[in-house]
């Protein structure tokens, strides 16, 4: 059907840095009205018109989902990454118009769950402040454990201490504190959900020790963004629109695909959604598969690929796009 | 100048009828002379003036006489609305697109203020005023799902999306062709769909659930279905399968055109937005033969289709009993003139 979801027209209402690797931006919209509702976890794709560059990159939503004047992000400055979070902290200021889209929950709460045990690393605990504030307001029981390296680099720790004081729980890498994940998801209540943002070392680990003390699959949900990594150029034939494209070291699959007038449907590009997966029609190479969507046995077989965050090394591609 | 809206009966005495701009605005299902499944989901945007789809939520001159017959039903079966402890969030997201919608389409009947949480209500045609803080649930007469579906045509399931499938957790549902909410509550997609032949080996199902847990807030999605039911009878459900089951046996080549309805489902979709939920409004419209037939190409087309149609499906959709002397009054109205393209009328 229809690619990506509806888009708002928004302005940057305010940009406040929240330590030194990481920036909020506030967005309101520009006709006034007020931002569509949203449910805690959720993000947003920003558009970010960077000369003749598009990137598209998805952001959890921070705020509470009680308050929809505004909508706020935090991004971390990534020096080695494709420049999208370079953008948004060197050129992003206050009153620049921009263009973001309706918010998409891909990690939502089950809100059967009697009791909520998050685990946040780093950034990943952007989705985790709408969550709790969601979860707060309606009297949830939650709990949240949240690991950072340094205590200046605990991005919003000081409001959540503040909001949920003992129910939020801090470890610092500096000072050797490490989640003692063993005791802890032993010594859940019945009928617990765990939920767990970060880097993928640490989701992978919590997600291997909640199977290996046999948590339900079901009960463990996960955000699992893969941002598309940088690479070596490579091209590409679109078979359907008959298209011979280059995906440039610092672009995506899907924005080269995008750069040549072809608009594939795309939800979350960072290899969860399942949206842009593409057929292989002809490979001459080997494949890059960096998403969290096709089967290691789909990505063996060199019949697919999720161009949002997968590359292509060797000498032909031919892909039905 | 609003709608009149009919005093009409989906019982007893059967007094349901449509006006002639309403079996005009009718939603034929058949967009060609044969019929078969296909995942034919589109966009639910706005249609033409005049049609079903001049608002995403539909109004007509049924309404009033609607909801009259789900409070009936409600009187004599409380488990046809059911929502599980976890669906209270959607139920309040449900109150708001409704009274959005129905606010929107039809300023004349209902009016919604807002003034931060305390919420004002009005429903002229049902005489209903009511002020309530939106999310506390002691503030209505009945939760916010039953509230608002209580005064809502079609039925309504609300579903939870979890583990990568939808499940079916709460729902008004007194309108149904032939299926229970409380038999289905609980079950995943492919539970509830088990029953129905054909379409799992075409991996119907499975492409349809990968749309719909998609589904985006903003961009609602809509399909139709459609069966047969004799006599104008909103609640065809199991539950009453000995009130409406024998009635199949009484069609005559003499009172088809009375008897014999049509039965449409303009079936939706809605991404809720608190709850991550989705919403899939089942809103059915009824016609019977004698008012189908005023517009020939329907009549054509409806014979083809009918007589051309797959027995398993035929069986399913319950038509077995009296398909053939439907189709033998139908094959006089058919003189084998070509239909033109599209659901319209000509």
């Amino acid at each position: 059907m229809s690619t990506g979801t509806t888009k708002l027209d928004v302005v940057v209402s305010d940009v406040v840095p929240a330590n030194e690797l990481v920036t909020r931006f506030h967005f309101r919209r520009r006709d006034g009205q007020l931002l569509p509702t949203f449910s805690g976890g959720a993000h947003v794709v920003v558009e970010m018109r960077d000369g003749e560059r598009t990137r598209l990159n998805p952001y959890s939503l921070m705020g509470s989902p009680l308050d929809t004047r505004e909508y706020t992000i935090s991004v971390r400055r990534d020096d080695v990454g494709r420049g999208g979070s370079l953008f948004m902290h060197s050129n992003v200021r206050p009153g620049m118009e921009m263009v973001i889209s309706y918010p998409v929950n891909l990690f939502s709460l089950d809100l059967r769950a009697r009791k909520h045990l998050m685990l946040a690393g780093g950034i990943g605990i952007t989705p985790f402040m709408a969550q709790t504030a969601q979860l707060a307001a309606q009297g949830g029981n939650f709990e949240l454990h949240y690991t950072c390296r340094t205590a200046s680099l605990g991005t919003y720790a000081d409001v959540l201490r503040e909001r949920y004081d003992r129910r939020v729980r801090l470890y610092h890498d500096d000072r050797d504190e490490r989640i003692e994940l063993d005791r802890l998801l032993s010594s859940q209540p019945l009928g617990t959900h765990l939920y767990v943002c970060g880097p993928s070392g640490m989701i992978g680990w919590v997600c291997d020790r909640a199977a290996a003390l046999g948590w339900p699959t079901e009960t463990v949900h996960f955000e699992h963004f893969a941002a598309p990594q940088p690479g070596a150029p490579f091209d590409v034939t679109l078979a359907v629109s008959g298209k011979m494209i280059r995906v440039d070291e610092q672009q995506s699959l899907l924005e080269a695909i995008e750069a040549a007038g072809v608009d594939p449907p795309y939800l979350c590009r960072g290899g969860v959604c399942g949206q842009c997966e593409t057929n292989v029609v002809a490979h001459d190479g080997k494949f890059i598969h960096n998403d969290h969507w096709l089967s290691e046995e789909e990505h063996r077989s060199c019949k697919k690929i999720m161009p949002c965050v997968s590359r292509f090394e060797g000498r032909s591609l031919v892909l039905e796009r | 100048m609003g709608i009149t809206f009919r005093k009409e009966t989906f019982r007893d005495d059967f007094t349901f009828k449509n006006s002639p701009e309403h079996i005009r605005r009718f939603p034929f299902p058949f967009h060609e002379d044969s019929y078969m499944y296909a995942v034919n989901i589109e966009p639910h945007v706005l249609g033409p003036k005049g049609s079903v789809l001049e608002n995403l939520i539909d109004v007509d001159e049924h309404y009033v006489a609607e909801m009259q017959d789900r409070a009936l039903v409600l009187a004599e079966d409380p488990l046809r609305c059911q929502s599980l402890p976890h669906m209270t969030l959607a139920g309040w997201d449900l109150l708001e697109l409704l009274m959005e919608q129905q606010a929107l389409g039809y300023p004349e009947h209902f009016t919604l203020t807002r003034n931060g949480d305390r919420w004002r209500w009005t429903n002229r045609p049902l005489g209903i005023d009511d002020t309530f803080t939106f999310g506390d649930v002691s503030t209505l007469p009945y939760g916010p799902m039953e509230y608002i579906t209580r005064q809502s045509q079609g039925d309504f399931c609300i579903l939870d999306q979890r583990d990568g499938n939808l499940w079916m957790d709460a729902g008004m549902v007194t309108t149904q062709a032939d299926w229970s909410l409380d038999f289905d509550i609980g079950m995943n997609f492919f539970e509830w769909h088990a029953p129905v032949p054909l379409a799992h080996e075409k991996g119907i199902f499975v492409r349809a659930l990968k749309f719909l847990t998609n589904i985006q807030q903003g961009k609602p999605a809509r399909r139709l279905n459609w069966t047969m039911t004799i006599n104008p009878r909103l609640d065809t459900s199991p539950e009453n399968y000995h009130k409406w089951g024998p009635d199949r046996a009484t069609v005559t080549p003499e009172n088809v055109g009375d008897k014999v309805h049509l039965r449409v489902e303009l079936q939706s979709f809605w991404r809720l937005p608190r709850s991550n939920g989705i919403v899939f409004p089942i809103r059915c419209y009824l016609i019977k033969m004698d008012e189908l037939v005023t517009q020939p190409k329907w009549a054509r087309r409806l014979h083809r289709v009918i007589r051309d149609l797959p027995e398993e499906l035929a069986n399913y959709k319950g038509l077995t009993r009296y398909r053939a002397t439907l189709v033998e009054w139908l094959s006089k109205l058919d003189d084998g003139s070509p239909t033109s393209a599209g659901f319209g009328p000509d």
